[in-house]
């Protein structure tokens, strides 16, 4: 779980750092390939239709939480590579204010070399998994 | 004639292109799109420099010039698939538009409420959709006749819905995009018949792989995409046999579909200007000409022996895999073939292909009712071009298995 003494930018910087000390693409996606084997799995009983990330190919179901002024969340998907970048993406967000999210970027992931991942093109879930990121930060702001 | 494969290669500008170091990027989503050979490449640069006009219009030399590029075009069409009359070709922007354009001047003369539309389980979203948007405007109804386990039509189930009397279309892929086999459209098109019913067929993929020769088996209306079979994007056809074409009404209105034009009444040119409404996309258009010259070039036996035994090693190698399920393993099998793999996800098993240097389709390839019935959300589709080689088969399928690895 994040630290939350570490901005979301640290965590970030961590991440890239870590993605730093591969070798080369076969490194990096063995170790999404293990980030996505430890992401908790979410409850079946969470995985509900409105909670499904529509209109991918991978699909993704993430559910969110408001504690204490701050989002936890969880999250899941059938494609193993696309549940290790949604793990990154959790150790980011996870425990943090609605204002914090809203103002993060994530340009993290192309320093990383995972951009493609990222495009809007590639239907894997992960751009519509981080629209629905904020826009439950939209929905708690202020709260 | 071109002759063997390396020639067939060096046709194509982007085989030539490598990726990352010397590597080249082995494309196997031929049934998505084609790459281009340089003949088409170079006919468009050079018409878009040399004979861009707007086409049927002008009187001047360069306008005519460009209506003869796209109406050689047309011409090229009907000699591949040995139409009558090249006023049986309208040229659309692709299959999609094709079929749109057929439900919608078939229905509005021909469909009236109870009438029944026949389309068999194993179709493209594009062939469809339309269908069903047609029915809820008529009152129509849409019946399917079930592909079998291993992907085989059950003619026998056609038949005896269409001996019920009420089907007026029958509307069926040639060659599934997602299940590879040839289907018997022969047989298919004899059974229409025999009940009254005209048949459809979508060529997208039969184009491509089968070829067809509409007065050898007489279909009625025969579809396909231009960029599919080496001509650029944005190229269609919708054959259609004239007598039967020349009692539809037109569907869009506009500029060159029309003979007289008044301020209440229009009376509508003939076929095949009367369903080209508007400024076509002429120049892509008119590269189905050096698209299909490429093809009628090649030793059409030898690339497809080649595709055969690149078909058949796969088949095999991919098989012999533990876990795979092929999806659409009976009759006779296009170089186009679908798996899924048992604690692999399709979009993984993509994503590190494409790491890997080669390029596959993954998802639901357009056919989201077919996948459901096996079970399916989504697939990994192979397909393959003239262009494609053994040693890009043997390739793929050491990647497949390091990928594998990695996901297992
Ligand atoms: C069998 C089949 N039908 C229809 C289509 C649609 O073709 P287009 O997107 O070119 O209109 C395709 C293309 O994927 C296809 O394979």
């Amino acid at each position: 779980m994040t630290d939350n003494t570490s901005s979301i930018k640290q965590v970030q910087q961590e991440i890239v750092d870590e993605f730093a000390a591969f070798g080369d693409w076969m490194d990096k996606y063995e170790y999404l390939i293990e980030l996505g084997h430890s992401l908790p799995v979410i409850d079946e009983q969470k995985k509900q239709e409105d909670r499904l990330i529509k209109g991918c190919q991978s699909r993704v179901w993430l559910d969110s939480e408001f504690r204490d002024g701050r989002l936890w969340f969880t999250a899941d998907s059938d494609a193993i590579i696309t549940k290790g970048i949604i793990s990154l993406l959790i150790r980011v967000y996870n425990g943090r204010t609605p204002d914090e999210i809203l103002s993060a970027d994530n340009s993290f992931i192309e320093e990383i070399g995972l951009r493609e991942n990222l495009s809007p093109t590639r239907a894997n879930g992960l751009v519509s998994m981080m629209e629905q990121i904020r826009e439950d930060a939209l929905k708690y702001k202020g709260q | 004639m071109i002759q063997d494969i390396d020639q067939i290669r060096s046709h194509f500008p982007y085989l030539q292109c490598a990726r990352g170091g010397d590597r080249q990027l082995i494309y196997f989503d031929n049934a998505a799109t084609t790459q281009k050979p340089r003949a088409v490449i170079d006919a468009t640069s050079r018409w878009l420099q040399e004979a861009n006009a707007n086409v049927h219009r002008a009187i001047y030399g360069l306008a005519a010039s460009a209506t003869e590029h796209y109406e050689a075009g047309r011409e090229a069409v009907r000699g591949l698939i040995n139409a009558a009359s090249k006023d049986e070709i309208v040229l659309t922007s692709g299959t999609t538009a094709s079929i749109n354009l057929l439900a919608n001047i078939y229905g509005q003369k021909y469909i009236r409420p109870g009438d029944e539309i026949l389309l068999s389980e194993g179709e493209h979203h594009s062939n469809i959709v339309p269908w069903q948007m047609l029915c809820a405007r008529t009152g129509a109804r849409l019946r399917y006749f079930p592909v079998g386990e291993d992907g085989q039509w059950d003619l026998g189930a056609a038949e005896r819905i269409l001996a019920e009397g009420k089907v007026k279309i029958v509307s069926a892929a040639h060659i599934s995009n997602v299940l590879g086999i040839v289907n018997p459209v022969g047989e298919l098109t004899v059974l229409a018949h025999r009940y009254g019913a005209v048949i459809h067929l979508d060529g997208a993929q039969g184009i491509v792989h089968e070829g067809i020769d509409v007065q050898e088996t007489p279909c009625d209306f025969y579809s396909f995409s231009g960029h599919k079979l080496y001509a650029l994007t944005g190229t269609g056809v919708l054959y259609g046999r004239r007598s039967l074409l020349e009692t539809l009404p037109p569907w869009m209105g506009g500029g060159e579909m029309v003979d007289t034009v008044t301020y209440e009444r229009t009376t509508y040119a003939p076929v095949p200007l009367r369903f080209e409404a508007g400024t076509p996309n002429f120049i892509a258009a008119a590269t189905l000409k050096p698209a299909i010259d490429f093809v009628t070039s090649v030793d059409v036996p030898q690339v497809r022996e080649n595709e055969k035994r690149m078909t058949d090693y796969l088949m095999r190698e991919l098989n012999a895999v533990d876990g795979l399920r092929i999806i659409g393993s009976g009759g006779k099998k296009a170089p186009l073939i679908s798996f899924t793999v048992e604690g692999a996800h399709h979009s993984d098993i993509a994503t590190l292909l494409d790491k890997m240097g080669v390029a596959v389709r993954s998802g639901q390839m357009c056919s989201e009712p077919l996948l459901a019935k096996f079970g399916l959300t989504g697939a990994v589709r192979v397909s393959l071009a003239a262009y494609n080689t053994m040693q890009e088969c043997e390739a793929f399928m050491g990647a497949l298995r390091k990928v594998l690895a990695m996901l297992r």
